[in-house]
C-alpha cells in the first residue's frame, strides 16, 4: 500500500469535512468554546492538539501489539499526558503570553475526548502512518472550527484579527462613525451560538449526516 | 518465537514500571531543558508590567530597558526612617508576601529624575486586582502607573488594563492640597464632590465595583508605602 | 467561613463549570436527554469532585510544589499525569466501594462513573484549582488555600455542573414539541440554548457577598 492510497486520503481528509471531530462527532467541544475569544490563541490550540494527536496516534500505533489489554486506558492517559506535558512546557517557554490565555485548557487537552476516541477506536487497530495522517487530519478537523469561531468572535468583539485592527477607527462611533464593537461576542455564550452556526451551515451543506 | 503472553500478571506489572520510568525521566528532561527560558518569560513579563509604569511601553528588549531604568530593588523594613533592610532582591518578594515588615520599592530614574516604583494589590469586583504605581520624588505627584486584573468583566472592569485609563492618572497629586489623607481616586463624572481637579481622574462607565476596588488598593497600598514616599 | 460561602456560591452560579468555562461539554451535551439520568451524572460528578479535589490538593502541596518534599525540589512537571491518574484510580475505586456497599446507589449511578474519568470538569477543577493556590486569598475570592476551601469549591462546582445538565435536560424534553429547522435539530439547537442558557446566568455577575 503506497503512502498516499485513496485510502488514506479519506483517513486524512473524511475527518475535515464529513466526519468533523467537533461538529458531527461532538468530542473536544469544551476547548474549542473556550480559547476562541482571540484568534491567535485559537490557532495555538488548534496546532497544540493536532500535534497531540498525532504523536500519541503514532507511539500507540507502535506499540500497540506489546499493551496488556486490562491497563490499556491507563497506558493510553500516561502517554497522552506526557505529551501534554511537553506541549505545555515548550508554550510557557517560547509563547509565554498565549500559555497565560490559554490556562488550564493546555492541561484539558488530556481529558479531550478526540484524544481518547481516535486512540482506542483508529491507533489500536491500524499501523503508525495511517494513525500518523488520522491523527493530523482529526486535529486539523478540530482546529478548523477553533479558527472559524476565533476569527468571528475577534471579528466582531475587537474588530481586530491577529491583534492588528481590521475595521477603520473613523468607522468607530467615538470617532464619529457608525460602528461599534460586539462586546457580546467576547463572552464565553456567544462561542455556543456561533458553533451552532457552524453546525446548522454544514449540515445544510451535508444533508446525510444523521 | 514463542509469542508473549500479554496479559500475564508479571508482564503487566514489568510494562507499567517501564512505561512509568522511562515517562518519568523524559518528563524531568523536557521540564529541567525549558525551566530556565520559563522562568526568563515570567520575569520579562513582571519588569514589561514595572516600566509600563515608568511610562515604558512596547520596548523591544525588555531586559535590558530594565536594567537601563531601574537602579535597585530595595526591600524595607517596618521602619523607613533606618533606610532599606535589603538593597536589592525586591523583585523576588511575591505580591501576596508584601507585607508592613516586607515592602519591595523599585527605584528607577527616567530623564536624569529619580522615580519610585510601588507594587500595589487589592480585590476587584471578581478577583485581584494589581499594578504598579510610579511616583515622583516629591513624593506625592503621579508618574505613570500599571494595572492589570484577574478575571474583572471584559469591557467593563477590564478596561483598567487599558492604557487610556492608566495614563490619566499621569500627573494626578496622592494628597489634597492641605490634607495627610490619599485621596487620589476615579470616579463617576459629575460626582467629584469637593475634590480638586489634581485628586481626581474619570472612572469607568458601568464598572462602579472595579472602580471602588481600584481606589482602595491606591488608598491602602500608597498609605503603607507613605513613609518610604515622603515625609508626611 | 465568610470566604468559604462566596468561594462555594460563586462556584455554583458564576464561574460555572457549563456556562463560564465549558467544562465537561461532552456528556453533557451526551446525557442531558432525561431529567433523570442527568441528575444521576450530576450527582456522580458532584461526588468525584468532592474526593479528587481535596486529594490532588494534598499531593500538589504536600509533594509536587517547588520545595515540598525537599528543598529546591519542584515535581510540578508531573502534575497532570498524576492528577489524571488520581482521577482515574479514584473512579475504579469509588465504583468498587459503591458496588460492595450501596447496590441502589450503583444501580443509579454505575453506569455514569466510568465516564467521568475523562470528564474535562473533574480534571477541570484541579487544574483550577492548582492556579488558584497561587492566589491572594486576602485580595482574591476565588482563592484556595486550605483543604475547607477545596471542599467548597468542588461542591460548589458539582451542584453548578447538576444544576445546569438537569437545566438543559428539561429544556430539551420539552423541546421535542418544537419545529425546528432540520440542519439545526438535535446537536445545533442545544447549542443555542446551552449558549442563552449561559447568557442567563451571565446575570449573576453582579452577585457579590
Amino acid at each position: 500500500m503506497s503512502l498516499f492510497s485513496k485510502e488514506n486520503g479519506e483517513v486524512f481528509m473524511g475527518p475535515l469535512n464529513l466526519n468533523n471531530p467537533v461538529t458531527v462527532q461532538v468530542l473536544g467541544i469544551c476547548s474549542a468554546l473556550a480559547v476562541t475569544s482571540q484568534l491567535k490563541p485559537a490557532i495555538v490550540m488548534g496546532l497544540s492538539v493536532t500535534a497531540i494527536t498525532a504523536f500519541s496516534n503514532v507511539i500507540i500505533s507502535l506499540i500497540r501489539k506489546t499493551i496488556p489489554n486490562r491497563i490499556r486506558i491507563i497506558v493510553q492517559l500516561v502517554v497522552v499526558a506526557a505529551l501534554v506535558t511537553i506541549v505545555s512546557n515548550i508554550l510557557k517557554a517560547y509563547v509565554y503570553d498565549v500559555s497565560v490565555q490559554l490556562s488550564v485548557y493546555v492541561g484539558l487537552i488530556i481529558t479531550n475526548c478526540i484524544l481518547m476516541g481516535r486512540l482506542e477506536a483508529f491507533a489500536m487497530q491500524n499501523g503508525p502512518w495511517e494513525s500518523f495522517l488520522d491523527g493530523i487530519g482529526n486535529g486539523l478537523g478540530y482546529a478548523a472550527i477553533l479558527v472559524i469561531v476565533g476569527f468571528v468572535r475577534e471579528l466582531l468583539g475587537f474588530g481586530t484579527i491577529l491583534g492588528f485592527q481590521v475595521i477603520p477607527e473613523c468607522a468607530y462611533v467615538e470617532n464619529g462613525g457608525l460602528y461599534i464593537n460586539n462586546g457580546m461576542m467576547t463572552m464565553p455564550a456567544m462561542a455556543l451560538i456561533i458553533v451552532a452556526c457552524v453546525i446548522w451551515v454544514h449540515r445544510a451543506y451535508n444533508k446525510n449526516i444523521e | 518465537m514463542e509469542k508473549l503472553n500479554t496479559n500475564s500478571n508479571a508482564y503487566t506489572i514489568i510494562y507499567a514500571s517501564v512505561m512509568v520510568i522511562i515517562v518519568a525521566f523524559l518528563l524531568a528532561f523536557v521540564s529541567s531543558a525549558l525551566k530556565p527560558t520559563q522562568d526568563a518569560n515570567v520575569e520579562l513579563d513582571k519588569k514589561s508590567q514595572i516600566l509600563a509604569a515608568l511610562n515604558i511601553r512596547g520596548v523591544e528588549d525588555v531586559a535590558a530597558k530594565y536594567d537601563e531604568v531601574v537602579k535597585s530593588d530595595a526591600i524595607f523594613g517596618a521602619d523607613a526612617s533606618q533606610g532599606p533592610k535589603a538593597e536589592t532582591g525586591g523583585f523576588a518578594v511575591a505580591n501576596k508576601d508584601i507585607t508592613a515588615d516586607n515592602r519591595p520599592l523599585y527605584i528607577a530614574e527616567v530623564d536624569g529624575e529619580q522615580k519610585k516604583v510601588v507594587p500595589v494589590k487589592g480585590a476587584g469586583l471578581w478577583g485581584g486586582l494589581w499594578g504598579y504605581i510610579a511616583v515622583d520624588a516629591d513624593g506625592e505627584t503621579i508618574y505613570g502607573t500599571y494595572f492589570s486584573h484577574e478575571s474583572e468583566t471584559a469591557g467593563l472592569g477590564a478596561r483598567i488594563a487599558e492604557q487610556w485609563f492608566q495614563d490619566s492618572f499621569r500627573g494626578k497629586k496622592l494628597y489634597a492640597a492641605d490634607g495627610n489623607d490619599i485621596v487620589l481616586c476615579a470616579v463617576k463624572p459629575g460626582k467629584e464632590g469637593t475634590l480638586s481637579p489634581d485628586n481626581y481622574v474619570d472612572g469607568i462607565t458601568g464598572a462602579t465595583l472595579t472602580t471602588d476596588g481600584v481606589n482602595n488598593m491606591i488608598k491602602e497600598c500608597m498609605t503603607l508605602y507613605k513613609d518610604i514616599l515622603t515625609n508626611k | 467561613m465568610e470566604h468559604f460561602i462566596s468561594l462555594f456560591v460563586r462556584s455554583i452560579f458564576v464561574d460555572n463549570m457549563i456556562f463560564a468555562f465549558f467544562l465537561g461539554m461532552c456528556s453533557y451535551l451526551a446525557v442531558s436527554k432525561t431529567v433523570k439520568t442527568s441528575f444521576g451524572l450530576g450527582v456522580a460528578v458532584t461526588f468525584v469532585l468532592l474526593i479528587t479535589v481535596p486529594v490532588d490538593y494534598l499531593l500538589q502541596t504536600k509533594v509536587l510544589a517547588d520545595g515540598a518534599l525537599a528543598e529546591g525540589v519542584d515535581l510540578t512537571f508531573l502534575a497532570f499525569i498524576l492528577f489524571i491518574a488520581v482521577i482515574a484510580g479514584i473512579v475504579q475505586l469509588v465504583e468498587m466501594v459503591v458496588e460492595r456497599f450501596s447496590p441502589s446507589l450503583y444501580a443509579a449511578l454505575g453506569i455514569f462513573l466510568p465516564l467521568i474519568a475523562v470528564n474535562c470538569a473533574i480534571m477541570g477543577a484541579s487544574l483550577f484549582m492548582q492556579q488558584r493556590i497561587q492566589l491572594d486569598p486576602a485580595t482574591s475570592t476565588q482563592a484556595i488555600s486550605s483543604i475547607g476551601d477545596c471542599i467548597a469549591y468542588a461542591l460548589g462546582s458539582g451542584i453548578g455542573w447538576t444544576l445546569a445538565i438537569v437545566g438543559l435536560a428539561a429544556i430539551r424534553e420539552k423541546m421535542a414539541y418544537s419545529d425546528v429547522p432540520k440542519p439545526l435539530q438535535g446537536l445545533g439547537i442545544t447549542f443555542i440554548i446551552v449558549g442563552l442558557m449561559a447568557m442567563a446566568f451571565m446575570c449573576f455577575s453582579g452577585l457579590k457577598i
